[in-house]
């Protein structure tokens, strides 16, 4: 056999070019080959098939100017008047027009408080958590509540549309990753009755469904309190939703937690770290980061969701804007769809906002998940 | 060869402890005292008990029988004393086990800060002063994956440090290295042994047992089947197992 010895080692070359800017994209990547032209150009036709009567309906044929329902009467597009009349009914319910910049005041503090919260360069995100965790709330429900500080009181029974949208949604998100973390600990525990408790309250909860949650929070719980303690339809009703998304928040953590090796346990506890501090600062966060897209899954859901206080009396968005079709003023053949059309697209800018950030924040902590 | 003077408690003292998984009796009567300033090598076939006898020092495996006494703490089911004994007892395992969502800084100075209450500034410091020692000070704001293996056991051994450890136990450090790293591991265990450091070690590396090593343990069957210096240790093995160990694995 011969020896072989290399006598020069082979440089570093730079890689082969490749072809960039548009023609190349569309050549590579929906012309390639022609079943894929093919498939690109029938993509395209359904595309413009539902496109097309999309736009034409809520832009080119709809009716922006008027007053009343005539204005809308011949027409074949959005009749938009009709969300204009009944736009303070849909984001406020029947909260007190003159108390309106109270529940005005909530949603500007909470996108001024949110938005550097959200963004990873902005300063002071301790005090930024704080503010908007634990002072937020509390500010919220004194100024949307009333009945101090000279502001007057707007019983709950009064609100409605939007606000009780974001309010039930807001409630069930803050309260449900918390909770669901504690009781997915509980769930992973060594002490058996911490461990049962929390199987029996997560099992318990996803059992049910919600609907029944909000009928007995709201019809059957008061028959089960001692006469004249009562609480608050809407209080009840939060503390439903957030006991219920909780437990599903429950199962997703502990999806996080299995994924994460014993050793990293190890590790910790090595070192001296006593349990929470090795949940807190290695467990944790290695988990929840894990299960973003399951967490944000579940907050989507639970948005939407909200829309079931509807059964219970309560009206949200969706149950004003019912409300406001039943109104003969403004009866005209596109009414419902614009309505829905509408609503449909506060709901989708919401529920896509909170998509792309945690594809965003996803993203962001890759650079140092991916480096394991 | 023991240095400690007599009043300080032994490193670790274990008396027939006894440890079964399930049905399976993994630890059967380990009888064994580590002095202060001892540096004490195990090996044996896998299976032997080595990981798990280690692992019962800092109460990372609970024992079933006997008594287990470190730095003068009996490890008991209290969970406060496990704490304790662990504080003191440094731990370096095979996969390194670096938090990889902290840099090779916050590894080192989580402990510290948590455990130790020390400021976060007075942390980074003795932590930059042990990555310096295990030669990687400009290592330490990266993440452990952009690290090679040897350098994360390095990370390892500096974050085990930074708690100023009584004792450091090592659980196989260079068995999941590729050949040309173990080297530098094992030259900053080497340093460590020199300064005095109480150490148990599990390896194979027979090199670094002769070069440091106070005593050999050869453990089989979860029993300590021999314990003695070096010298005899390799120049005359008495027990039948160790003999046959040794031809195995000194070619």
């Amino acid at each position: 056999m011969a020896a072989f010895v290399r006598r020069r080692m082979v440089p570093r070359l730079p890689p082969p070019r490749v072809e960039r800017g548009l023609i190349a994209w569309l050549r590579w990547r929906l012309f390639a080959t022609p079943l894929q032209a093919a498939l690109t150009l029938v993509s395209l036709a359904v595309l413009i098939t539902v496109l097309w009567p999309a736009i034409r309906f809520l832009v080119v044929d709809a009716v922006w100017q008027g007053d009343t329902r005539e204005a809308c009467l011949g027409a074949t597009g959005a009749c938009w008047p009709f969300v204009k009349a009944k736009f303070g009914q849909l984001i406020y319910g029947f909260y007190p027009a003159a108390e309106r910049w109270r529940p005005d005041l909530v949603f500007a503090l909470g996108a001024i408080l949110l938005a550097p919260l959200l963004v990873p360069a902005a300063p002071l995100k301790g005090l930024n958590a704080v503010l908007f965790f634990a002072v937020y709330p509390v500010l919220s429900f004194i100024l949307l509540v009333g009945g101090s500080f000279g502001l007057e009181h707007v019983e709950t029974r009064r609100w409605g549309g939007l606000l009780i949208t974001l309010v039930v949604a807001f409630t069930g998100i803050i309260a449900s990753l918390p909770l669901g973390i504690l009781l997915a600990l509980g769930r992973r525990s060594e002490l058996p009755v911490v461990r049962w408790l929390a199987v029996a309250f997560i099992e318990f909860w996803r059992g049910v469904p919600l609907i029944t949650v909000l009928f007995f929070a709201t019809y059957m719980l008061p028959l089960f309190l001692p006469a004249g303690v009562s609480f608050d339809a809407l209080l009840r009703v939060l503390v439903g939703v957030a006991l219920f998304s909780a437990a599903y928040m429950a199962e997703v953590v502990r999806g996080g937690l299995q994924a994460i090796p014993r050793s990293q346990y190890e590790g910790g506890y090595a070192l001296g770290l006593p349990y929470w501090q090795v949940m807190g600062f290695i467990v944790l966060p290695q988990a929840l980061t894990r299960v973003i897209p399951g967490i944000v899954n579940n907050f989507i859901g639970l948005f939407k969701d909200t829309t079931l206080v509807l059964i219970v009396a309560i009206f949200d968005l969706l149950g004003q804007l019912r409300a406001a079709f039943s109104d003969p003023a403004w009866a005209t053949p596109t009414t419902l769809y614009t309505g829905f059309a509408f609503a449909g697209m506060i709901y989708f800018v919401f529920c896509f906002a909170m998509s792309r950030y945690s594809l965003f924040v996803e993203r962001r902590l890759g650079v140092s998940a991916e480096r394991l | 060869m023991v240095r400690s003077p007599k009043k300080e408690p032994a490193a670790v003292e274990m008396v027939r402890v006894h440890k079964w998984y399930g049905e399976f009796h993994v630890l059967r009567g380990i009888d064994l005292k580590v002095a202060r300033g001892e540096r004490i090598v195990i090996c044996g076939p896998s299976g032997s008990g080595k990981s798990t006898l280690i692992r019962c020092i800092n109460g990372l495996e609970r024992h079933h029988k006997g008594r287990i006494v470190v730095n003068g703490v009996e490890l008991t089911d209290d969970l406060g004393r496990i704490d304790v004994v662990r504080r003191e007892a440094g731990m370096m395992f095979q996969q390194f086990n670096l938090f990889p969502h902290l840099t090779v800084m916050e590894n080192c100075t989580l402990a510290p800060i948590w455990v130790r209450r020390l400021p976060r500034r007075q942390a980074e410091e003795i932590a930059m002063r042990y990555l310096e020692r295990v030669h990687i000070p400009e290592q330490a704001h990266k993440y452990p994956g952009q690290l090679s293996g040897g350098q994360q056991q390095r990370v390892a051994i500096a974050r085990a440090l930074c708690m100023n450890p009584k004792i450091m136990l090592f659980d196989e450090p260079t068995s999941a290295l590729d050949p040309e790293m173990i080297k530098e591991v094992l030259d900053v265990m080497v340093d460590l042994a020199r300064e005095g450091q109480t150490m148990i070690v599990v390896s194979h590396e027979m090199g670094f047992a002769r070069e440091v090593a106070d005593r050999i343990a050869f453990m089989d069957e979860g029993q300590i089947v021999e314990m003695a210096p070096p010298k005899q240790f390799f120049a005359h093995p008495k027990h039948g197992r160790t003999k046959l160990f040794l031809s195995q694995i000194l070619h």
